[in-house]
Formats: structure tokens, sequence, C-alpha cells
């Protein structure tokens, strides 16, 4: 089984988001970078899909020459190979970062399953795979949280809704978009990271044309909570605590 | 014409209401919803008819009559096409915005998700301001297109406009063709969900992270949660570290509570935890580190170890709930 998997370089940032001045961007001076949860899940999944039944795992990303470290981590995970679409930076919209990923499939095999995250970590327009998907010709389901591959060559994939889950029975080749409790990604071992630090990335350059929608500037919203009011130290802060929990009717 | 897409048998009042205000006062804004041969839109025209929306379009195809986002999204690429709205917009629940995205896709068509504002410009752009990594950040962004698409947020800013006086809402048929390869994507089974309180609805979460300790630590956080109607939450790490099932995770990746009371225990606040929790009505923070940003966002703050503060407040609350008591049965020595 050929496995593509599409992750994105995006900053890991903490309790504050820090932004360029001039406020067009996320200030990832002193940030470091990672891949979102949704794309480790699918890069888990593919391991162990390739693991059960044979093939390779390939990770593909969108973004400049340094995405190449997040190509890295999932090969340090256990995917085999890696291509980097160098197209300069991440902040594309979701129409030419589309065209980049189909830029980067171009020249591969056509895998049985396109894997992606179900919406990427900063952006989060969840239209990428669609838009790939479709160009592609591929059905594709979304928000996956099970999967599993069936002995007909189909693809069995199941979805939680407030309602309930939603089963969808897909053949393959097909693409899926995944969410976070999928599995419980792994974390690379020693040797895994100094296989992947060698490992050759095929690279390919692109320039997409930029679609419709066009960012103007990030901002942060109003925070209008009031600082904490304390209510003491240790056991000491039961009574008060108590005393909140009765005056919210819960006790 | 503005259009609203309707994925569900509800519509969320703010959709026809955004979509009024960006209408053009002589622009009518019409609704579209999916069914199979025999399915009922039940009150929907209705409905729609009270929030000013003047007709219901229903593409009816044989393979519409279950979810199937191909086709569902299919489906609305021809209404598009065949009605030639200016702007379509829906709900960014999971459904509306994967269908607008399968629409936006078929149409060749840019798309705006998640978004908290728009507005249009005499020229057809809109300015549109879009939530990113759950709400941390807003974007202010330029959608120009022929047809604009966007799915609005349920925190979207609702503009004031005098509403269509409620008339009928007309439904109109409308047989749609649906390539058969799509019927590959069609929901094909429903596990109807177990039933009790769920993290996503419950009044009070009781949430642990790292600061917890381990999965047994949860124990005391379970008592608590139980004690006062609630349930069990967590940080992405406890998920991670295997103390928790992802399914109570709450956060940016995991799910976006809103609870009466959600109470944080070892939980350091990181941005794409606190969006999932910010908007509770009270947050309470237990932690050693009054640093910790999740103690300076939080309503109240109590600084300790967790394992040290929660077996006292059960303690407290097992002592005034036999108090009463104890009370009356003095009354009556006395
Ligand atoms: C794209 C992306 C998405 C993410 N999505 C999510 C998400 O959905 N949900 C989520 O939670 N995280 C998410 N994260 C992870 C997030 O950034 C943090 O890493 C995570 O929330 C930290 O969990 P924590 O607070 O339990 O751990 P830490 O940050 O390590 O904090 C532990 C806290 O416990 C306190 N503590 C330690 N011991 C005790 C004690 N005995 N008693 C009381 N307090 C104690 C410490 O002072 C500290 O404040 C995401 C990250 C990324 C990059
Ligand atoms: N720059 C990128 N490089 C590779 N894959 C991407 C990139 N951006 C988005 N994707 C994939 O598309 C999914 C959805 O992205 P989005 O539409 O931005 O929410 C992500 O989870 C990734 O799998």
């Amino acid at each position: 089984m050929d496995i593509v998997v599409c992750i994105k370089r995006v900053p890991a940032f903490g309790a504050q988001v820090p932004l360029t001045d001039d406020g067009s961007a996320v200030d990832t001076r002193h940030l470091g970078f990672t891949i979102g949860p949704h794309e480790e899940c699918a890069v888990e999944e593919a391991v162990r899909l390739v693991s059960a039944h044979g093939g390779r795992v390939t990770v593909l990303t969108v973004g400049p020459e340094e995405a190449g470290e997040q190509l890295r981590y999932a090969l340090a995970m256990g995917a085999h190979r890696g291509v980097l679409v160098d197209t300069g930076t991440t902040d594309l919209d979701p129409e030419a970062t589309a065209t980049a990923v189909l830029a980067g499939l171009a020249d591969e095999p056509e895998p049985d399953l396109l894997l992606f995250g179900d919406a990427s970590a900063d952006a989060g327009h969840g239209q990428v795979a669609i838009r790939v998907a479709l160009a592609r010709g591929l059905p594709v389901v979304g928000g996956i949280t099970g999967m599993d591959a069936d002995a007909g060559g189909g693809l069995r994939a199941t979805r939680e809704t407030p309602a309930g889950t939603e089963v969808f029975r897909v053949p393959m080749p097909a693409a899926v978009t995944v969410k976070e409790g999928l599995n419980l990604p792994r974390y690379p071992t020693l040797p895994g990271r100094l296989k992947a630090k060698k490992a050759e990335l095929r690279t390919v350059s692109c320039a997409p044309e930029p679609g419709g929608l066009r960012t103007v500037g990030l901002r942060r919203p109003a925070d209008d909570r009031a600082g904490a009011v304390p209510l003491g130290r240790g056991a000491a802060a039961a009574p008060a605590v108590v005393d909140i929990l009765a005056e919210l009717g819960k006790v | 014409m503005k259009l609203v897409v309707v994925t569900d048998a509800t519509v969320p009042a703010e959709l026809p209401a955004v979509a009024r205000s960006l209408a053009g006062r002589d622009e009518p804004v019409e609704a579209v919803t999916f069914g199979g041969a025999g399915t009922e839109t039940g009150d929907l025209a209705r409905v729609l008819g009270g929030h000013g929306v003047g007709r219901l379009h229903v593409a009816r195809h044989a393979l519409l009559d279950d979810y199937a986002p191909e086709a569902w999204g299919n489906a609305l690429a021809a209404v598009i096409d065949r009605l030639g709205p200016s702007g379509v917009l829906a709900s960014a629940g999971d459904r509306g915005a994967e269908v607008l995205a399968h629409a936006a896709a078929r149409a060749d068509l840019p798309l705006a998700t998640d978004c908290v504002r728009l507005a249009g410009d005499e020229d057809g752009t809109w300015h549109v301001t879009r939530t990113r990594s759950g709400g941390v950040l807003l974007e202010d962004a330029e959608l120009r297109a022929p047809v604009t698409l966007a799915t609005i947020a349920p925190a979207v800013e609702v503009p004031q406009v005098p509403l269509q006086p409620a008339g009928e809402c007309e439904v109109v048929e409308s047989a749609v063709d649906v390539p058969p390869e799509l019927a590959r994507t069609r929901v094909v089974e429903h596990v109807a969900s177990e039933t009790g309180l769920s993290l996503a609805t419950a009044p009070v979460v009781v949430s642990g992270g790292r600061g917890v300790g381990g999965a047994e630590g949860f124990a005391v956080l379970e008592e608590l949660a139980e004690r006062l109607g609630g349930v069990v939450g967590c940080s992405r790490v406890a998920t991670n570290n295997g103390w928790r099932p992802h399914r109570d995770q709450v956060g940016l990746t995991g799910t976006k509570i809103a609870a009466d009371l959600y109470i944080a225990c070892g939980i350091s606040g990181a941005t794409q935890h606190w969006v999932g929790c910010m908007d509770s009505a009270v947050i309470l923070a237990i932690n050693t580190d009054p640093e910790a940003p999740m103690m300076q966002r939080a309503t109240y703050a109590v600084e300790g170890d967790v394992h040290e503060v929660l077996p006292a407040v059960l303690a407290e609350i097992r002592r005034r709930a036999e108090e009463p008591a104890v009370a009356e049965s003095v009354e009556r020595q006395v």
C-alpha cells in the first residue's frame, strides 16, 4: 500500500502568540516549528497501515526549505521518503497551496491513499485536501477518527458527529482527512532520528498563482477577562472554593 | 441573490441574518437544502420564512437522501450555476464547511472559512475576518470572486438590519444531476452515540493536565466531577501520555466547550488549550505555579498542588452537606 501524507510546517507557540510589527504574520524569530496534531496522527496511521499491509509512506510538504525539518520528523516516525515543494513560504492561500501539493504529486506514482490533516494547525482553511482530491479525481472523506483497510481493497472510515458515528466505505485510491484521536502518535526513536537526518529529500520548486482569498493582516482578539481572583493557597483555599461552587448552585 | 446553505434540519438564526445584511436592498435571500426522492423538509420553510428568506430550493436526487459530502457539494455547485447568486453562506459546522469546500473546488471558486465578520464593497470584494487557530488570532482578508463563498462561525457579528416581513417561504423543487460514482462517499451506516453527559455539553468540566501526574491521579477529578454533575476533561499532554482518551481532550484539536464552570487542574493554559475552554462562564484554575497563564486568565485561582486542594474541596463539600442535618438535629433537641 503506497501512502502519501501531506504535512505543514507551523509555528509552535505557547500562551502568547507574537506578531510581527506590521501584523502581517506570526513573529517566528523565537519560536520552534512543528506539524499539527491531526497531521501527526495521519503520519502515524500511514506508518501503521504500511507495517501491516506492506508498501511505503511518502511525506509531502509545501513551504520554505526549512520545512525539510518537518519532513525529517515524519521520517523519524517511520515514513520512508520526503518530498519538499519549495514555495519559499507556507503563507499561501488554500488554492495556491493545493496547486503546489499537486505539483509535488505530479511526478509521484499514484498512491493508494492520500492522507491530510482535517485542518492545518495555523490557517485552518479546511479545504486544501478537497481541492487536491477533486483535481486528482479521488473520492475524499473528511474528519475521520477511525479507519481500516478492508479485504476488497476499500477503506472503512468513521467519523464522530454530535449525533453519533457516521460510517463511510470508500474504494481506493482515495483521499482522507483525519482528526487527532485516530491513534496515539509515537515519539520518534533516536535511531529513527539519525536515519532521518541522512535521508535524501526530493525537492520540487513551485511558484503557484495566488487564488481569490488574500490575507491582509493578523490581529489578536480583544481579551476582556479581568485578572483572576485569588482564592488562597493549598488546602486552606477549600472553603473559598466551595463558597463559589455554592454560589454557582453546583453543591 | 444571496444563497444560504442548509445542511441540517435546523438553521442557526445568524445565517440568514448575516446574508440579509450583505444583500443589496432589492437582492433576495434564498436558501438551498438537499434531499432524496422522498425527503421531507419539515418546518424548514416556515423557519426560514420567519428569518425573511423568500424561497427554499430543495436540490433533489436519490443520492442526496443521506449525507454524502461529494454529492452534496456537487449538487450545490450545480445550484450555484443555475441560480447565479452573488454570494453563498453556510454555517462553519462540519457539514457546512465540508459541503462548501466541495462546491468551491468544483466551481473553481475561493472560499473563506470560519468568518466572524463579513462586509461587502461596491466592486464586489468581500472584506472578511476569519478566526485562526481556534480563535487565538483573527485574520483580516479580502475575498475576490464572481461568487463569494464563506462559512460563518457561531461567534459571528450579526449586523442589525431590519428583517423583511416574515412572509411565506416558497418551496421550489429542483432536480439535480449527480454523477453515479459519487455514491462512493455516502454515509452507509449511522451508529447512535451513547446518551448521557458529553464533554461538549456538560455544565461542569473538571479538567486535568500534566500536573495531575498520571492516569490514577484522575480519580479525585472523577469524584469531584460526579459530585458537581459534570464530566472530566483533560489537556493534550494527558491524552498524549495515554492518561485519558482523546474524547476527553479540551482545546483546538479536542473539544471546544462552553461550560458554566471549568476547573483546570495542573493545566498551564497554552493558547491551544485556552481556546477550547475560554467560552466557559466561570473558570477556576488550580496550579502550583501562580505565574501559569491559566492562573492569570481564569476567573478564580488557587495556588497549590492539585492532590492537596481537590481532596480538601471534596472534604469541605461533604462537611457542608452534613451540616444542615446537624443543625436540624440540634434544633430538635432544643
Ligand atoms: C497545533 C496544536 C494544537 C494543540 N491542541 C491542543 C488541544 O486541543 N488541547 C490541549 O490541551 N493542548 C493542545 N496543544 C498543546 C498545548 O500547546 C500544550 O502543550 C498543552 O496544552 C499543555 O498541557 P498541560 O497544561 O497539561 O501541560 P504543561 O504545559 O506542562 O503544564 C502543566 C501545568 O501543571 C502545573 N503543575 C505541575 N504539577 C502540579 C501539581 N502537582 N498541582 C497543580 N499544578 C501542577 C504546572 O505548574 C504547569 O502549569 C496543541 C498544540 C499545538 C501545537
Ligand atoms: N503547506 C502545506 N504543505 C503540505 N500540506 C498542507 C499544507 N497546507 C495544508 N496542507 C494539508 O491540507 C490539510 C488542510 O489544510 P487547510 O485547508 O489549510 O486547513 C492540512 O492538514 C495538510 O494535510
